[in-house]
């Protein structure tokens, strides 16, 4: 790895965690990846779908490993992460709020919802608390219009959910 | 769906064949129907296509279909009707150019494009007078960092021409379009800078931009400070491809040979001594003919391939880090011609290297790079210390009012000057790889052979292969231009699919006529066969058509190189290579 010019903090996970990267290896194994990259691109999302499920998020290592098994330019790898925003290039936290801004749940108050997320966590939308503990994120509709406002938290579904509701939320996170 | 199906169509009232498959933009080309483009690129010599539909400029309407079809990559279909230029459809383009200026600077009389800009030219052919929409504005960074290419991603209007060239043709593959809707935009790998990525500034990107998204570094004021620097002696090398393209900057002809009045017009814009590139050029095949036949006697490290191209350079040292020890170790013409000015020539009339300015003009973007590589730097002094594009130089002499077309034909100056046939045809696809097999035959056989074309080897195609017999021994040889032809090349030789004895390869496809700093060809790849007719013209009009015959370079040797593959000619005309692999 080139990572001569990074400052210290950066941890390559796919040396750090072998096992991880067994994983993926033996998944990228069961694909029909074939010498032509035209075809491996279909390939492409599925990879990174399970890269993210394994690793948590996708850092420049993990993209490069997928770019060399399937025959792709890193850029174009990063190219779709960049186009998807279910994928992310940073860590996320081990519980992941996801407000829906759809548009049943933003008229009957999301963005408050929201906010009041951001005050108690001092995060923006996108980021995760310094702690590792919380990332917020926005999303559009998660099929449950008729419990609008709701919020997803790490797949579990809360609805009807107002600020007030808000630190109730966040204390069942232990 | 079969290709020699035959569709009948219509458009605008005329009946046209053509075959299944065929968009209504070429079917409308049959008859000789114009319908803009702007993201759409075609260069017929190399079999490229670029369709991808993004611009909609080329929108026509056609009978029965609900909305305006993209003629660029619509397929025509058995009786369809068509017409380009009803109200519906020239609505159409209007509104879609009015969006795209809705988010463009519109700084053209700054821009580095002006004048080449195909957005530019559609808003002056559509005239228009007012600008109807101001949307919001892209903003981002320039990125300067490196000798060759500037990036301002403000003008991109998302054609990605730019990512075809540099994945598909050339397979660098380090463009890519990043994130989606008003932030969509193309960026380098990881949005690293470009001097931080593969890049190997080839610059083809920069000829397939039609907007000022992508440019080249300009150094001209750096050259007029030079030769207004009373303590600087300022030469200046001219490429060989530069003589066959330059005269397009005023005018003339494409493939009309300027080299006179290149000469006269870089003299009047005040250069010391001016001197060709072809001098060292005929010195690269004294040096890289002689490691040629050294590696073909011993019978090791074989192929050979050329090291003139310094985006081929970098691609090898990035992509094919396990073979940097095939390519030759022969500096290009640009750096033996720097190396030798700063040693034998300042000597020779007695300057300090420190005070010689060494210039070059080149139909390179690469070369920019090339000259500013550390490795060819000695005591703090670089050999070659400016490089212009081709493109430059034209502003230069625009600038200073000098009118290239009018002027007389002047001489080269001496020693640097004197040149053979076989320098000029390098700035060909194929030319090193002649200019070489005519002095390895007179090397070989002793004599001083007649028969000096060899042809199998020229020609504007991606991959040539030859056999060609030199004083009774079979030379296996290939030639390719383009860095994806060459790539697929390279893999054969890597995985012992493919042998040759030597080859020959050139980043930009074509080779240097096509090159990244040559004035736009805007799609018109005739220009190209032009500007190649040109360069075997001036070979043929030449009195001494092989390299080892230049009287200056066998004088180069007696009185300071002694002979090829010395001890000296390693130390100021060879170089090594970096094993960089992926960035």
């Amino acid at each position: 790895m080139s990572c001569a010019a990074c400052d210290s903090k950066c941890v390559n996970v796919i040396e750090k965690f072998p096992d991880k990267t067994a994983a993926l290896t033996a998944y990228m194994a069961s694909l029909p990846i074939g010498p032509d990259r035209n075809l491996n691109r279909g390939l492409l999302i599925q990879s990174l779908h399970k890269a993210q499920g394994i690793f948590g998020y996708l850092p420049e290592e993990v993209q490069r490993f997928v770019a060399e098994k399937l025959g792709l330019h890193l850029s174009e790898v990063y190219g779709v992460i960049s186009f998807y925003s279910f994928f992310t290039t940073k860590p996320l936290g081990k519980y992941q709020i996801s407000v829906c801004t759809g548009t049943a749940c933003f008229v009957r108050g999301a963005g408050k919802v929201l906010d009041e997320f951001k005050r108690y966590l001092t995060v923006e939308e996108g980021e995760t608390t310094e702690d590792g503990k919380f990332s917020l994120g926005a999303l559009r509709c998660v099929g449950a219009c008729s419990l609008a406002p709701v919020v997803m938290v790490n797949g579990r579904v809360y609805g009807n959910v107002t600020a007030k509701k808000v630190a109730e939320i966040l204390s069942e996170c232990n | 769906m079969s290709a020699d199906k035959m569709m009948n169509v219509t458009i605008n009232g005329m009946p046209v064949q053509v075959e299944d498959g065929a968009t209504i933009l070429q079917a409308a080309k049959k008859l000789g129907i114009k319908i803009p483009t702007l993201c759409y690129m075609e260069l017929d010599c190399f079999n490229f296509e670029h369709r991808k539909g993004s611009c909609r400029i080329c929108v026509v309407e056609v009978e029965g279909r609900r909305n305006l079809a993209p003629a660029c990559c619509t397929p025509v279909m058995d009786k369809m009707v068509i017409h380009t230029h009803s109200p519906r459809a020239v609505n159409g383009r209007r509104t879609v150019l009015d969006l795209i200026l809705s988010d463009h600077p519109k700084d053209c009389l700054t821009c580095n494009k002006s004048g080449n800009c195909e957005l530019q030219t559609l808003a002056a052919d559509f005239k228009l007078t007012t600008v109807k929409y101001e949307g919001e504005q892209s903003v981002y960074p320039l990125d300067l960092a490196n000798e060759s290419i500037v990036r301002d991603l403000n003008k991109c209007i998302m054609c990605r021409r730019c990512e075809s060239a540099c994945n598909e043709m050339q397979t660098v593959g380090i463009l890519s379009g990043v994130r989606r809707g008003f932030e969509a935009v193309v960026a380098p790998t990881l949005e690293k800078p470009l001097n931080e990525t593969n890049c190997v500034f080839c610059g083809q990107c920069v000829a397939a931009c039609p907007v000022g998204a992508l440019t080249a570094v300009i150094r001209n004021q750096d050259v007029l400070d030079a030769l207004n620097n009373p303590k600087k002696t300022v030469v200046v090398q001219t490429a060989p491809a530069v003589r066959v393209a330059i005269g397009e900057g005023f005018g003339m002809e494409p493939g009309t040979v300027s080299t006179g009045k290149m000469v006269t017009a870089l003299r009047r814009l005040g250069f010391d001594a001016v001197f060709d590139t072809d001098f060292a050029a005929d010195l690269t095949i004294m040096e890289e003919t002689t490691e040629f036949l050294g590696r073909v006697k011993a019978g090791e490290n074989l192929p050979i391939l050329t090291s003139c191209c310094p985006g081929w350079v970098k691609f090898f040292e990035h992509q094919f880090p396990d073979l940097v020890h095939i390519p030759s170790t022969a500096k290009s013409p640009q750096q033996m011609f720097g190396a030798i000015a700063k040693t034998y020539y300042a000597e020779k009339i007695g300057v300090d290297p420190k005070d010689l300015v060494v210039v070059s003009i080149m139909p390179c973007l690469a070369k920019k790079y090339e000259a500013a590589r550390p490795e060819f730097t000695r005591d703090g002094v670089r050999d070659v210390d400016i490089v212009l594009s081709t493109r430059e130089l034209v502003i230069m002499l625009h600038e200073a009012g000098i009118q290239l077309d009018l002027l007389e034909e002047g001489q080269y100056d001496n020693p640097l000057g004197e040149s053979t046939g076989a320098a000029v045809i390098f700035g060909a696809s194929g030319g090193v790889l002649e200019a070489a097999l005519r002095t390895a035959a007179d090397w070989l056989t002793g004599q001083d052979l007649q028969s000096v074309d060899f042809t199998a080897v020229r020609g504007l195609e991606g991959t040539k292969e030859a056999t060609v017999e030199v004083a009774g021994l079979q030379v296996k040889a290939a030639v390719v231009s383009g860095l994806g032809n060459a790539r697929r090349l390279l893999e054969r030789i890597r995985s012992g699919e493919a042998e040759y004895h030597v080859i020959e390869i050139m980043a930009c496809p074509g080779g240097c006529l096509n090159g990244g700093g040559q004035p736009y060809i805007h799609g018109d790849t005739t220009i190209l066969e032009a500007r190649m007719k040109a360069i075997y013209d001036a070979d043929k009009g030449l009195p001494k058509r092989k390299s080892h015959q230049n009287p200056d370079i066998i004088k180069l040797y007696e009185e300071f190189l002694g002979e090829p593959g010395s001890h000296l000619a390693h130390e100021l005309l060879h170089t090594h290579y970096v094993a960089r692999g992926d960035a």
